[in-house]
């Protein structure tokens, strides 16, 4: 059994965001990146899997600059993950040409049963390249899942859409499992765990090693813009009756969305 | 002549308000637009469509379609791709689009991007929310590949139907499946509440609501005025009410008309999810709280006699 995770490096949420002076892209120097925090859940349902079917073996992958990357695969590995591939790149991907390296590296492991990655980025929000990367694997997925059951070869996956509407798929592995916050509680690295990652296989790999044309993305985002200040907050004197009256009449007669 | 591809969804035979924003971007600029619709109904949307100018309707009403699948749903959309060649696919971006949509996008080596705020195809323009909402960025679109793009709904302004074309009416049969990805169950949700990224009115508590039993009071408050429930992330972790409600980095982005935030002290996070409402009320005892730097009205107070309050004068005005 051979088990992939799909993680990205993103900013801290705590980050307070500045742009470049050309406004092309975000000030990098003093973030404090992290593990995307949906790939924690990601990380441990692959860990809960191994845990249950003892012969699996857990790959962590990403794409990204080996300096700085290379301390989220450390962390997987902390947790639980057996080895880790770093497709090492310093361009910038679009979702669909980060897919096919990911795609591309996979593949020539050999062999897939199960990937996981989180339902989505917390920098980019796009939720794509996790299925992007099934579709060119061409194996099934269930997105933003919520819950599993596993069972001879297959996923039970439970996700909540719009409404609270739950849907339940059942899918035959190999499959593509996006994780949402509350599928498990992600263990935290132990000392030991962070001492034994240290010694644990990292692979790195070039995009040209896997075909990979580095130019070959369709979209880029560019002119970042911070959003508008919002004018002066309008501070409501008063008792609370007189504050309740007052709030109600703004947001009837000025605000208008009474 | 440039062709748009339209994913719409409907209910009860009336297009839904994210199928009518995308359907708005492309009444001008000169595109021949072509939709697809999937479940019981779907080929009844022929009236609808013409006043869009819709010239043909790729439908698959099998009641099978009804439950959201993602294989049959590609599939049916594969067919209406092979067959038109759409130079642009937009759809509203939600649970199901951003399913099918990401990997149609890796099927057909199109170009992919979701959650535009701001589009122009004429100007060429497509704008979107990063970081959660910590800051915008334009979106360029290198190349000539297609493009699929998915809309943020609330965001793109609805305008005029005033076409009145004829509409062929194409009907794809249900797809054959591999039996790899089954749909086993679908259980309707309890609320008949707009989820948080479509609602137009939010509610929002936090650690001020001091226990999970007095989010009763904001279900109270947002009762007369139709609005969603939403919190802030540290009463999600202690467990007061489910992530779905989570407003937030880590949670929804939502950009409402009208976003009450009620005992939220304003966490960077928290903010960066709901900054780009259009007005923002902070209730809040005290006065330092950074919510109110992001806000359009604040109340300093005890969030246990305002919104009690409030919840009346709603009641009794609306």
């Amino acid at each position: 059994m051979r088990i992939f995770v799909c993680i990205k490096q993103v900013p801290d949420t705590e980050t307070r965001i500045k742009l470049t002076g050309d406004s092309q892209g975000i000030e990098t120097n003093g973030i404090k990146w992290v593990i995307n925090p949906y790939d924690e859940f990601a990380i441990e349902e692959a860990i809960r899997f191994k845990e249950a079917n003892k012969e699996a073996q857990i790959t962590a992958i990403t794409v990204g600059p080996k300096g700085r990357v290379n301390n989220a695969l450390l962390t997987a590995m902390a947790m639980g993950a057996d080895d880790s591939i770093i497709v090492n790149t310093e361009a910038q991907l679009d979702a669909l040409t980060t897919a096919k390296a990911l795609a591309a590296a996979i593949k020539a492991e050999g062999g897939h049963d199960l990937l996981y990655a989180g339902k989505l980025a917390i920098d980019g929000n796009l939720s794509a390249v996790p299925l992007m990367l099934a579709e060119l694997l061409e194996i099934p997925h269930a997105s933003v899942v919520g819950s599993t059951e596993y069972q001879d070869g297959q996923v039970i996956a439970t996700r909540e859409v719009e409404g609270g509407t739950k849907e339940t798929f059942q899918l035959k592995m190999p499959a593509m499992i996006t994780a949402n916050k509350g599928l498990n509680k992600p263990r935290f690295a132990s000392l030991p765990g962070i001492m034994k990652a240290k010694k644990k296989p990292i692979k790195e790999v070039s995009l040209s090693d896997l075909g990979i044309d580095e130019s070959a993305s369709k979209v880029k985002f560019t002119n970042y813009e911070l959003p508008a200040e919002r004018s002066e907050v309008k501070m409501i004197e008063g008792d609370v009756d007189a504050q309740v009256n007052e709030l109600v009449r703004l947001l009837q007669e000025e605000a208008k969305v009474l | 002549m440039k062709k748009a591809l339209i994913f719409v969804e409907a209910k009860d035979g009336k297009l839904k308000k994210g199928s009518l924003e995308a359907l708005s971007l492309v009444q001008s600029g000169g595109f021949e637009t072509v939709a697809c619709a999937l479940g019981t109904g779907a080929d009844q949307l022929s009236g609808e469509l013409s006043k869009w100018g819709v010239t043909k309707l790729y439908h698959c009403s099998d009641a099978k379609t009804d439950s959201f699948n993602p294989e049959i749903y590609q599939a049916v959309l594969q067919e209406a791709i092979s067959k038109e060649q759409p130079s642009v696919m937009i759809a509203s971006s939600n649970s199901h689009a951003r399913d099918i949509f990401p990997r149609l996008a890796a099927k057909n080596d199109m170009a992919y991007m979701s959650d535009l705020t701001d589009v122009n195809l004429e100007q060429d323009l497509f704008k979107r929310p990063m970081y959660a909402g910590k800051c915008n960025a334009h979106v360029s679109f290198l190349g000539d590949s297609a493009k699929i793009i998915l809309l943020r709904p609330n965001q793109i302004a609805v305008v005029d139907a005033t076409g009145s074309s004829s509409v062929e009416a194409i009907a794809v049969a249900l797809p054959e499946t591999s039996g790899a990805n089954e749909t086993t169950a679908v259980e309707a949700g309890q609320s008949e509440k707009l989820d948080l990224t479509e609602a137009d009115k939010i509610v929002s508590g936090g650690r001020g609501l001091k226990e999970a039993e007095n989010f009763k009071l904001l279900e109270e408050l947002a009762a007369p005025m139709n609005a969603t429930v939403g919190a802030y992330r540290a009463v999600v972790d202690l467990g007061w009410v489910p992530h779905s409600l989570q407003v937030g980095q880590t949670g929804k982005t939502v950009a409402p008309s009208l976003y009450i935030a009620a005992g939220i002290s304003g966490a960077i996070q928290h903010l960066a999810g709901m900054s780009g409402s259009k007005n923002i009320v902070a209730i809040n005892k005290d006065d330092k709280a950074p919510i109110f730097q992001k806000s359009t009205y604040g109340i300093v107070g005890d969030l246990f006699e305002v919104v009690p309050k409030l919840t009346e004068k709603l009641k009794s005005t609306l």
